[in-house]
């Protein structure tokens, strides 16, 4: 088994008396995809900005690469990247002048070829030279992804990545993940409201219920335990169990 | 510190300024329409100018001073605010970019701004009024120096509230500033001020600032010791705002509100 690259311990976020993730512990190994599944604030976001340095936990430990976040964040968070449908980008620049001002950043080189690049895999020529402001909301995704993939990052942090593109789009968007991580060994923490597109991508799924996970494994492991044949059956059952925990068999 | 995420910053800035005709037109419009109107005040109080020497030096270079301070704190602020109406807080502190490079950028933007407005006010200034703000001389550079790290303060302040308490504070960035418009002395000596409020004025660097330009024009001698006491305070404020800064930075992570500011 290829070793752990995102480490997550006890991993706890409490807002005020609020507890929105309580004490979530995972590992994500090179080259999985990893799905986080669960209901309208199940803490799934939490997690993700958590461990993107964006909010403090109140306790426990994330490691990367072997290295503690608190003390590696710069270093971890150049080799890593995010996209998230709910994140918007500068609209007053173009689609072009928004990826070359992530290039710079991370500090890439060959910037130039990089955009050509990205801007070909997610079929962006048309609206390249576009004002992000005129861009449709699928569009935009795509410019989300753009940017998570422009920088090579060895881990990406995608919250719910495809929730406006268009079915042809979605399909690529998941086939190119699905290739990046065979050929370059990219690891990927995925959330998605779509059963079927978590059925096909995760290698793996975690179910988090009120900041907690309520099941985990292999997409047919969870449906096995929970005697359904649709991972759908089994979120609204999970879903609508009113005591968390108390379902897992 | 890493120079490539600062240019970063200043690029997609400058980019702003490519496409957008109000935000070139804000750099020429505000220092116009003050020095319009101070200027024919001044034109006005020239017919005492036997009892009032000076005047115009005063207000006219008083008037381009204080623009210095209040674009430099502008430079910040808005840098900042512009990345919240884009929602892009994220974007950036997901990357390796650290609180303290951007406000290294902030800082590097709000240099150029100042530099920009001022060439605009001060050639406005000679043509309308043939008032030429050098006649005060090249000990005016370090002065305007000064207020320029006295606006950084400001700016930094206002940025830090901003982030902290949401965007039911923005008015801040227009007008905190002006808060300190009357302990600056800008168009009165500090001797005009109550006993208690120019013990206040005196911490400010600002109003040494000012005092001092004063001083250049009445006198002619360098009023070194109003230098060293803008000195000494900037540099004493510029650090323990960076501080404070950076504690609020923490703060909005611990609450989770650097993701939600601008929602
Ligand atoms: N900054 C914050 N302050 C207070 N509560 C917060 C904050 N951020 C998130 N929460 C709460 O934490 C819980 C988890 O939110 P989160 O966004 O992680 O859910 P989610 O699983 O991503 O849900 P969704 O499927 O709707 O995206 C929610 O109840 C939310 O209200
Ligand atoms: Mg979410």
């Amino acid at each position: 088994m290829s070793e752990p690259i995102v480490q997550v311990r006890n991993l706890t976020k409490r807002f005020g008396s609020f507890t929105a993730v309580d004490g979530v512990s995972f590992e994500i190994r090179k080259g999985e995809i990893l799905g986080l599944l669960g209901p309208n604030g199940a803490g799934k976001t939490t997690t993700i900005q958590m461990l993107l340095g964006l909010i403090t936990p109140t306790d426990g430990d994330i490691t990367m690469f072997g290295l503690p976040f608190d003390r590696h964040r710069e270093e971890i968070l150049g080799r890593v990247n995010f996209s998230s449908t709910y994140v918007s980008m500068p609209q007053a620049l173009t689609v072009e002048e928004n990826l070359w001002v992530v290039a710079r950043l991370y500090g890439l080189d060959r910037i130039a070829s990089r955009i050509d690049d990205v801007v070909k895999r997610f079929e962006m020529e048309e609206f390249r030279a576009k004002v992000t402001r005129k861009l449709s909301s699928g569009q935009m995704t795509r410019l989300s992804l753009a940017k998570a993939f422009l920088t090579e990052p060895q881990v990406l942090f995608l919250d719910e990545p495809t929730a406006s593109l268009d079915p042809d789009i979605a399909d690529k968007t998941r086939s190119l993940i699905k290739e990046i991580r065979r050929t370059a060994g990219l690891t990927v923490l995925y959330t998605s409201h779509n059963m079927r597109e978590m059925e096909e991508m995760s290698d793996r799924i975690i179910f988090l219920q009120r900041g907690r996970i309520v099941a985990e494994g292999t997409a047919e492991v969870i449906k096995a335990r929970y005697g359904e044949t649709d991972l759908e059956e089994v979120f609204l059952k999970l879903a609508r169990d009113p005591s968390p925990g108390a379902s897992r068999p | 510190m890493k120079l490539h995420r600062i240019t970063a910053l200043l690029y997609r800035h400058l980019c702003l300024y490519k496409r957008s005709f109000p935000r070139l037109l804000e750099i020429i419009y505000w220092p116009f329409v003050d020095l319009v109107i101070w200027g024919f005040i001044t034109l006005y109080l020239q017919q005492f100018k036997e009892a009032l020497p000076n005047f115009v030096l005063f207000f006219l270079g008083a008037l381009i001073l204080w623009d210095v301070l209040f674009r430099a704190q502008q430079g910040i602020t808005i840098s900042f605010l512009e990345e919240i109406w884009s929602r892009n807080l994220m974007n950036l502190f997901a990357s390796p970019l650290t609180p303290g490079e951007f406000l290294a950028a902030t800082m590097a933007l709000s240099v150029g701004k100042v530099l920009t407005v001022s060439c605009v006010t001060v050639l406005a200034a000679f043509a309308f009024y043939s008032f030429n703000v050098f006649v005060i001389g090249l000990s005016l550079i370090p002065f305007v120096l000064n207020l320029i790290v006295a606006g950084w303060c400001v700016g930094v302040l206002t940025t830090g509230l901003i982030m902290r308490y949401g965007q039911e504070v923005e008015v801040l960035a227009w007008g905190l500033v002006f808060l300190f418009q009357p302990i600056s002395c800008v168009f009165y000596p500090m001797s005009v001020l109550p006993g208690w409020l120019q013990a206040i004025a005196q911490m400010n660097p600002a109003a040494h600032v000012f005092e001092g330009m004063r001083a250049v024009i009445t006198t002619g001698v360098f009023p070194t010791s109003e230098l060293v006491w803008a000195v000494g305070l900037n540099a004493m404020y510029l650090a323990a705002l960076v501080f404070w800064f950076h504690l609020m930075f923490a703060a909005c992570k611990e609450k989770g509100l650097l993701v939600r500011v601008g929602e």
